[in-house]
């Protein structure tokens, strides 16, 4: 049994940098803890041996030649952000 | 004309009797006097459609119509359309409008079809009910105080209510096969690689694959026609010739094998859905099929083990979803942490935030080879299962879901027993095989689609396989009775 609790939430929301209301807390650490409970099937299965399965068809990483192939679109892909100036994202100050 | 597939259309637009503006027009009218009923449009983009229908007209008039030339068509809103919003169900995309187009819109465009509008889903394809969506539940066309299925219920419930001739899908565990099962169409689900997911919202990578979503299979390989093929801006697509998916739909299913997965019909179905998946592998029979019972021993390890991979992958994927670049950004934020918890905490909704808990908890230091590694191990259990089955059988069959469709708000507090509605489907998108669902039957008037599951890129055989049923039954034919 994987019993989450309310400090153990919180925790998570914050790694996952994911605002949660205060009163939601409880209702999150028991659906959080039924969804493991059920995982934890997986436990009881013997996978010595078995390579992890990352891909469907085992396909690996294609590369292609270094070289320069997009066009610089800033302008266009910065139009629809909440906040720029001079080619720059804005957030609020990080260092003092 | 709006009762007629593709096939047909194509055929009455080459012949004159109607011209793509008159046609698409047809859809708009449609569109705008009966989704209120449904809900299955986030957007609706009139003026694109027209003028692509006015173009589309002037190329088969120059006598260069492409493959879809003219065909209007409902589009997920998973996929980027250049310059209309994309939200993929979500607050947090609502002010999203995209910047370029996805290479599955690309295209259609450039197969000459005809854009009618972005259709509404579960929020970044997270639910199996499209009660998740921020613009509002689907309804079943069917009966609408039931759900249309998830995520790509719009898309369903669209075509469904002929409100389209056709749509796009994805599917990431179900989010085709078991909307299309729900409201009565075809929707093919195709090998992963298949078709490309650039600009594609991504909420798993190793299992998102997108597909069409039509009345008839033969439909269906006129939509993967066009999608299919390798996509240098997709380093997951993979480089397999295309086939013309049309060109095998009349071969004979004389000596065709079929596997029934006896644990696809064991606890958990519903009698009733039982007995129609039956009576449609007897159909088979009599179409000359040979059915064997077979067993994937490892089917009751899919669920538990896409609950692990899929919220793995997708908060790993949102992470993108910062308020910084794009999407919904709080009010005055205090500082840089602050600017991203309140943004994603207001952008996002419940069941997004839940998965990205559980990814972010099963990622986490510590934790990772006990969640991830394992489900990727038992991922290969699962593929090597029917791997292992596909020795000895063509084609797998059994039901797309264990029952039809529920009603709204039945298992919005129950999110375990919401997930186990794609018992049927998941182990497919693990193991990275093509499946479909096709009408066949009804239960107390509510559609049941019959699965059908092939090798890797044996989308021409289970179109072949979907197709000859069409042929012998009328199933696919039904309308619902106010959408007629």
């Amino acid at each position: 049994m994987s019993t989450l609790d309310k400090s153990d939430v919180e925790k998570i929301a914050f790694l996952a940098r994911l605002g949660i209301d205060e009163q939601d807390i409880p209702e999150y650490a028991t659906n959080l803890s039924n969804i493991l409970d059920m995982v934890e099937q997986l436990d009881s299965v013997d996978t010595e041996g078995v390579k992890p399965m990352a891909h469907p068809l085992d396909a690996v990483q294609r590369l292609r030649a270094d070289e320069v192939t997009e066009v610089n679109d800033r302008e266009n892909l910065q139009e629809h952000a909440p906040e720029t100036a001079e080619g720059l994202y804005l957030v609020p100050k990080v260092i003092e | 004309m709006h009762n007629k597939t593709i096939t047909e259309l194509s055929a009455g637009l080459e012949a004159g009797d109607f011209s793509s503006v008159e046609l698409t027009q047809t859809y708009l009218d449609r569109i705008h006097s009966l989704d209120k009923q449904v809900n299955s449009f986030i957007t609706v983009t009139p003026e694109i459609a027209l003028e692509q229908a006015k173009n589309a007209d002037a190329q088969r008039a120059a006598g260069n119509a492409g493959l879809l030339n003219g065909i209007p068509l409902a589009q997920k809103d998973i996929f980027c359309t250049k310059g209309v919003r994309t939200s993929c169900g979500s607050k947090m995309l609502d002010p999203f409008v995209s910047p370029y187009d996805a290479t599955t819109i690309t295209k259609f465009n450039d197969s000459g079809a005809v854009m009618l509008g972005k259709t509404n889903m579960d929020e970044f394809a997270m639910g199996s009910s499209n009660e998740t969506s921020w613009y509002g539940t689907v309804k079943n066309p069917w009966n609408q105080e039931t759900v249309p299925g998830g995520s790509s219920g719009g898309s369903a419930a669209a075509v469904a209510a002929r409100l389209a001739p056709a749509s796009t899908g994805t599917d990431t565990g179900g989010s085709i096969r078991q909307p299309a099962s729900f409201c009565g169409i075809t929707g093919l689900k195709p090998t992963y690689g298949r078709v490309s997911r650039y600009g594609m919202i991504a909420f798993a990578s190793s299992l998102d694959q997108a597909g069409p979503m039509t009345r008839t299979a033969e439909d269906a390989a006129l939509m993967l026609n066009v999608m299919a093929g390798h996509d240098l801006r997709d380093s997951t697509s993979v480089d397999e010739a295309v086939p013309d998916y049309t060109a095998n739909l009349n071969d004979s299913l004389e000596g065709l094998k079929v596997g029934l997965p006896k644990e696809f019909f064991s606890e958990g179905l519903n009698d009733d859905v039982a007995k129609v998946i039956e009576s449609a592998v007897k159909e088979y029979e009599k179409m000359g099929a040979v059915i064997k019972e077979i067993s994937l021993p490892t089917s009751n390890l899919a669920v538990p083990t896409y609950y692990i991979i899929a919220p793995s992958e997708c908060s790993s994927n949102l992470s993108r979803m910062d308020g910084v670049r794009f999407g919904h950004r709080c009010e005055d934020p205090k500082d840089l942490n602050d600017l991203y918890i309140r943004s994603r905490g207001e952008g996002f909704g419940p069941e997004v935030k839940r998965r990205i808990l559980v990814g972010t908890y099963a990622l986490s230091e510590g934790f990772y080879d006990a969640y991830y590694v394992k489900a990727q191990k038992t991922r290969r259990l699962i593929t090597n299962d029917f791997n292992q089955a596909f020795d000895d059988v063509d084609v797998i069959m059994g039901p797309a879901a264990p029952s039809t469709a529920f009603k709204i708000g039945e298992l919005t507090d129950d999110p375990i027993t919401m997930y186990l509605s794609d018992i049927y489907t998941i182990a497919v998108n693990l193991a990275g095989l093509p499946g479909m669902s096709i009408p066949a039957g009804f239960v107390n008037n509510m559609p049941v689609g019959l699965q059908l599951i092939g090798k890797h890129f044996a989308e021409s055989k289970l179109l072949n396989v979907a197709h000859q049923f069409q042929k012998e039954t009328d199933w696919h034919l039904k309308a619902p009775e106010s959408f007629k």
